[in-house]
């Protein structure tokens, strides 16, 4: 098995409060310009730090976060989405099919670990959404998500697992945070993009080896072979460390299985019956929008048969996603208990307007 | 409840409450059958309106569109968060979950109370059954206004923060029965058909006898709610209640009771002694460092080792810091061992869980009202809380600590001539082994 990132904590010598800015996010606005990138995967590096103050000496530490990813730069190309009717497990929202070409991008190699989630989520350059002050910024400021109420972990590994149960708008905020912190403009897959990279050019089977999901074991985590002698108290499965299964002919890991994957675009069924009229569509995309639901998760689960991990299968989210949420009104951040639900990034070659200008925009009040 | 003070503090409660309860005792007939339950809520937070659209979702289950549950009056100490709340229920946005309730939603502006005193109000203003959902400190007065109203009530957990509130919610256990009141508790894992199962099979011996017990709650870390500008103590404190002992309890007892109730629901007993560490260790986001009146006073993390009569231990973690999380309950028999938080006994599954417990737990509530065969759980959740609070105050003190003792001690943590612009300095966290069991009342 082998890790495909590196994380530490670095504890820096205790220096006086003063010389550590805990400035809210709006001064970071001007990213670092980010050099252009050749044509072949590359490594992304992230940091950032939290604030320790010692209970009793009042001794300020900054803890530096450093983490890495690496992206798998992916030619474009033309790709049907859907499934063709007749195909084993397929369910009726995977038609009508419609043809997409999409542009050159690169792929985040394996899905967003717990270690990648915790630079972002415990980066004090940035105020945490319930902070008294985080209601004074501007409507696109970039807010980290509130703490789980419950280990958000559920039991499945933490250390290089998938992180999980995140909802749309969390995976949305992460990438505008990675936006501020790398100047490049990252972005979760639209579903065309996504299932260009799953079908990996070998045409409309099931799966990109073919149609038979004997070999899926070789590629993914799934139902029938996720329960781990590491974790006993989960005899119905559970994730594992990104990136232990190999990788398809793009040379991406876990697309199908391990965690589902968000997709960018707003859920909306018509646009698939109007992309079905066009010979072919140019980068197809709903630009997501303040609506709470619905998107598409992608790809199947530890948790899931065999036919739910198909290259076409698409879960839409709801609203009992979030039916174990004591709160109302419900959090914009979490799915309670939905440990199934994870994503990776995307950075697109050239990107249209609409998607280099969007924000994260749902808020509180949104259902 | 053995010493003399406390039969008379009882006896004296019972005499009072029997002079309220002719008065308003037709309320308690009236949710019986098929009448129409009228709902006030107390506490108009995030929990507090959650409660309610799990209330009305409930109905929707039990009568679909012949709903015969009302919401007709709110309550809270913040004007603003009274009025946020009756607004949510009337919204007519069509996504918001409220709205397809409409025609149940009964709050005016003359039922929006606010105030320390607003729960009185509302207890007057014509309601069948209470949803408690403020902070914990308030917990005891409201539960025994309510009881002695003759309210039902669906009473959120934990019921006290201290000896002399739980003492407070032992004679309503006995009240509330007398008054045939039905009281539902927050400790929702009672009503959820995995844990439910699972823990059948445990008491029908699938282990054989329980050796040894463990439970958790170590997260990250809850809201912290900054000082405003010129607030006054006692609004701080109940405003960013989370943080203060004589509002929440400390997190052992505030979150960590959940897990605690698991156990004593399996041991069907409540632990006898305890002994336990802890303190606050971090200057981070969710404890920040500093003055107690601006950040607070309680610890972040606990490790507290009970022990049953039968001499089994159960062993306590709770945490507030980010690390590795875990919030479970587990238990080791003589055959084998299960993991109950995850319905797994000897690693194989042995149950699932079907509706969700928050809706569960009401309509549980509706239908046992109905039946006039009222639920009540107020025995269950005040041994609980008390479990935990003697895990709280044996860490504090770093020595063992006995329930009995523990139960009659004059410890008091509610503040006097409460008013919400009150000047109100608190004290920082406990030293751990600097703190002292008050002595006994009377």
């Amino acid at each position: 098995m082998s890790r495909r990132f590196t994380y530490s904590l670095f504890l820096c010598v205790a220096f006086p409060v003063a010389a550590i800015s805990l400035t809210p996010a709006e001064k970071l606005d001007a990213p670092p310009a980010a050099t252009k990138l050749e044509r072949k995967n590359f490594t992304q590096k992230v940091e950032s730090y939290k604030v320790l103050t010692d209970a009793n000496t009042k001794e300020v530490t900054k803890a530096v976060l450093k983490g890495q990813f690496e992206m798998v730069f992916i030619p474009g190309g033309d790709v049907t989405v859907g499934s063709p009717e007749g195909q084993a497990g397929r369910l009726p929202n995977e038609g009508p099919r419609y043809k997409a070409k999409v542009g050159n991008f690169w792929m985040q190699k394996v899905e967003i670990t717990w270690n990648d989630w915790d630079i972002f989520w415990y980066d004090e350059a940035f105020l945490k959404a319930d902070h008294k002050d985080a209601a004074k910024l501007g409507a696109d400021a970039v807010t980290r998500p509130t703490n789980t109420f419950l280990d958000e972990t559920y039991d499945h590994g933490r250390d290089g697992h998938p992180a999980l149960s995140m909802t749309h708008h969390a995976a949305m905020v992460y990438c505008e945070w990675l936006r501020k912190k790398t100047g490049r403009l990252y972005r979760l897959p639209t579903e065309a993009e996504w299932e260009y990279a799953a079908r990996a050019g070998k045409g409309d089977t099931a799966y990109f080896f073919g149609n038979d999901p004997k070999d899926l074991g070789e590629y993914a985590w799934f139902v029938e072979n996720s329960k781990d002698d590491d974790f006993p108290e989960k005899p119905k499965g559970c994730t594992h460390k990104v990136g232990s299964k190999k990788p398809n002919p793009f040379g991406v890991h876990d697309l199908y299985g391990n965690v589902w994957e968000w997709t960018l675009d707003q859920y909306d069924p018509k646009s698939y019956e109007k992309r079905a009229k066009n010979a072919l569509n140019l980068n197809p995309v709903s630009v997501p929008t303040a609506d709470k639901w619905a998107h598409v998760v992608r790809g199947g689960s530890w948790a899931d048969k065999p036919e739910k991990l198909r290259s076409a299968s698409r879960r839409v989210s709801e609203e009992s996603w979030q039916k174990h949420d004591p709160q109302e009104p419900r959090s914009i951040w979490w799915l309670t208990k939905m440990d199934v639900v994870g994503f990776r990034v995307v950075l697109a070659e050239e990107e249209q307007p609409d998607l280099a200008a969007m924000k994260p925009k749902v808020v509180k009040k949104s259902e | 409840m053995s010493s003399a003070k406390n039969r008379r503090d009882f006896l004296k409660s019972t005499a009072a409450a029997g002079a309220v309860v002719s008065a308003s005792g037709a309320n308690l007939f009236a949710a019986a059958g098929n009448e129409t339950i009228k709902v006030g809520l107390i506490g108009c937070g995030g929990r507090g309106t959650g409660a309610v659209r799990n209330l009305l979702d409930a109905e929707a289950k039990i009568n679909g569109a012949n709903a015969k549950v009302e919401i007709v009056a709110v309550a809270d100490v913040f004007k603003s968060q009274a009025e946020n709340a009756a607004k949510s229920f009337k919204s007519d946005n069509v996504k918001s979950p409220f709205k397809k309730y409409a025609a149940q939603i009964k709050v005016t502006p003359e039922t929006t109370f606010d105030g320390l005193d607003a729960y009185q109000k509302l207890l007057n203003a014509g309601v069948d059954l209470v949803i408690l959902a403020t902070p914990p400190g308030f917990r005891p007065t409201h539960l025994e206004a309510a009881v002695k109203a003759g309210k039902h009530i669906f009473c959120e957990k934990p019921v006290a923060v201290d000896a002399t509130g739980i003492r407070k919610c032992y004679e309503m256990v006995e009240e509330s029965k007398k008054k045939n009141i039905a009281i539902v508790a927050g400790t929702q894992r009672r009503h959820q058909k995995g844990y439910i199962e699972t823990i059948k099979k445990l008491q029908d011996g699938a282990i054989g006898d329980i050796v040894a017990t463990r439970c958790a709650w170590n997260g990250n870390g809850i809201w912290f709610h900054g000082r405003a500008k010129d607030e006054a103590d006692a609004h701080y404190q109940i405003r960013n209640w989370y943080h203060f002992l004589w509002m929440s309890g400390d997190h052992i007892v505030e979150q960590h009771v959940h897990n605690l109730d698991v156990i004593n629901w399996i041991m069907n007993d409540h632990p006898i002694k305890a002994i336990g560490m802890g303190g606050r260790s971090a200057g981070n986001e969710s404890r920040p460092a500093g003055d107690p009146n601006q950040v607070g006073n309680i610890w972040d993390h606990y490790a507290v080792e009970f022990e049953y009569k039968n001499g089994v231990k159960m062993y306590s973690y709770c945490r507030h810091i980010p690390g590795d999380n875990d919030v479970s309950e587990s238990v080791v028999g003589t055959k084998g061992k299960c993991r109950v938080s995850n319905y797994v006994i000897n690693n194989e599954q042995v149950a699932t869980d079907d509706i969700d417990a928050y809706v569960q737990e009401h309509i549980d509530l509706l239908n046992s009202i109905r039946a006039s065969k009222p639920l009540n759980e107020l025995k269950n959740v005040t041994d609980s809380t008390f479990t935990a609070i003697l895990g709280r105050n044996a860490s504090y003190a770093c020595r063992t600590l006995k329930w009995d003792d523990a139960l009659k001690a004059n410890d008091d943590t509610m503040p006097k001539n409460l008013t919400l612009e009150a000047a109100l300095k608190v004290n920082g966290a406990p030293t751990p082994g600097a703190w002292r069991l008050p002595p006994a009342v009377g």
